[in-house]
């Protein structure tokens, strides 16, 4: 298990410190413990948490969204046509409903093709486990080689 | 009034320092034409985000102002960044948005602005300040007035549908956009 102090420190170590998003239930531990040394935006949409946390970028403080896959829908265009090709590296993380094909219906479609609207806009991405502070690591090195979004997805039960 | 005159207007107004973001097609075009500049930064694509990169930029570079311009029509597309902009409270925040009542990049189908006041919505979700301006006097008054107040702020200009004629796309491309910004900053 992933603790909420271990979620919000591997983050911080990172220099991550500006954070958008709009809730999920698998995010409920860490959305209700936001460490007060952390901006947290809550945002109405998706994209607009996309928006906010590149303008952080731009301004040059290392930002992340938290939203549901179901939201990945909202964020394309602005992931297309704004981060992709002006190079503003947000981290996303996503939590992942409908993984392996067990949850209610209204997941089950995006839950199988999360990965592959990751994979199509060339955002790498890794699955969140236990050892969380490698996988920010590795996402943060991942975003200042390539300066683009890279993903980190969150499956229930592992926070 | 017209939407490039507008443009003009803030580019001679703003201050050396101020940051603006411009929203995607002949906004964007206009601008780059009447006042280019390394602190404007033209979103391209990406309809509906200007106002919500622009605000994120206001909250981590709070002694700069920072002015998103909107069309009527991208305003529209994303209207809940309006309540979001008014419950951050961002002082050096200044939301522009030039409705013509029309998508005119596309060629000029009417958008629903003719029937609905957008700066009643900002007022409704409790921007600082909302003016509203149908001539140029009287929107360089606001802008000049806006631009040394603390904000929230939010300025609509009605203008006229016509844009200019054979006005080229912006030379730079997305990483120049960005690279000149952000060394401007």
């Amino acid at each position: 298990m992933l603790s909420v102090d271990s979620f919000w420190s591997a983050l911080r170590k990172q220099g991550i410190t500006f954070f958008s998003g709009v809730p999920c239930s698998i995010f409920k531990p860490v959305l209700n413990n936001i460490p007060s040394d952390v901006v947290y935006i809550n945002a109405p949409r998706e994209d607009i948490a996309l928006g906010m946390a590149s303008g952080a970028c731009l301004g040059g403080v290392k930002s992340a969204i938290l939203i549901q896959n179901s939201g990945l829908g909202n964020i394309i265009n602005g992931l297309t046509s704004f981060n992709l090709i002006y190079e503003v590296p947000v981290l996303l993380i996503i939590t992942w409903r409908g993984y392996d094909g067990k949850d209610s219906p209204e997941h089950l479609i995006m839950g199988e093709t999360t990965p592959d609207f990751l994979k199509i806009m060339g955002i790498s991405y890794k699955l969140i486990s236990d050892d969380f502070f490698q996988q920010v690591r590795w996402a943060r090195k991942e975003m200042a080689s390539k300066k683009i979004p890279v993903a980190l997805l969150l499956k229930e039960g592992i926070i | 009034m017209k939407r490039h005159e507008v443009l003009k207007i803030i580019s001679g107004n703003i201050g050396k320092n101020d940051l603006i973001f411009s929203t995607t097609g002949m906004i964007s075009r206009e601008l780059f034409a009447v006042g280019d500049r390394p602190q404007n930064f033209y979103l391209l694509g990406s309809m509906g985000l200007t106002a919500p990169v622009a605000l994120g930029l206001a909250m981590v570079k709070n002694k700069r102002k920072v002015i998103a311009i909107e069309g009527d029509g991208s305003m529209l597309l994303n209207l809940a960044v309006i309540p979001l902009a008014a419950v951050l409270k961002n002082k050096n925040f200044l939301l522009v948005v030039l409705d013509n009542e029309v998508y005119g990049s596309t060629g000029g189908q009417p958008t629903i602005s003719s029937a609905v006041s957008l700066e009643k919505i900002a007022q409704a979700t409790g921007f600082r300040n909302i003016k509203r301006a149908k001539t140029k006097k009287s929107f360089e008054e606001f802008l000049k007035q806006l631009l040394k107040t603390p904000g929230p702020s939010f300025l609509l200009a009605k203008v006229e549908k016509f844009q200019l004629e054979k006005i080229p796309r912006i030379s730079l491309g997305p990483e120049a956009i960005k690279n000149r910004f952000k060394k401007a900053l």
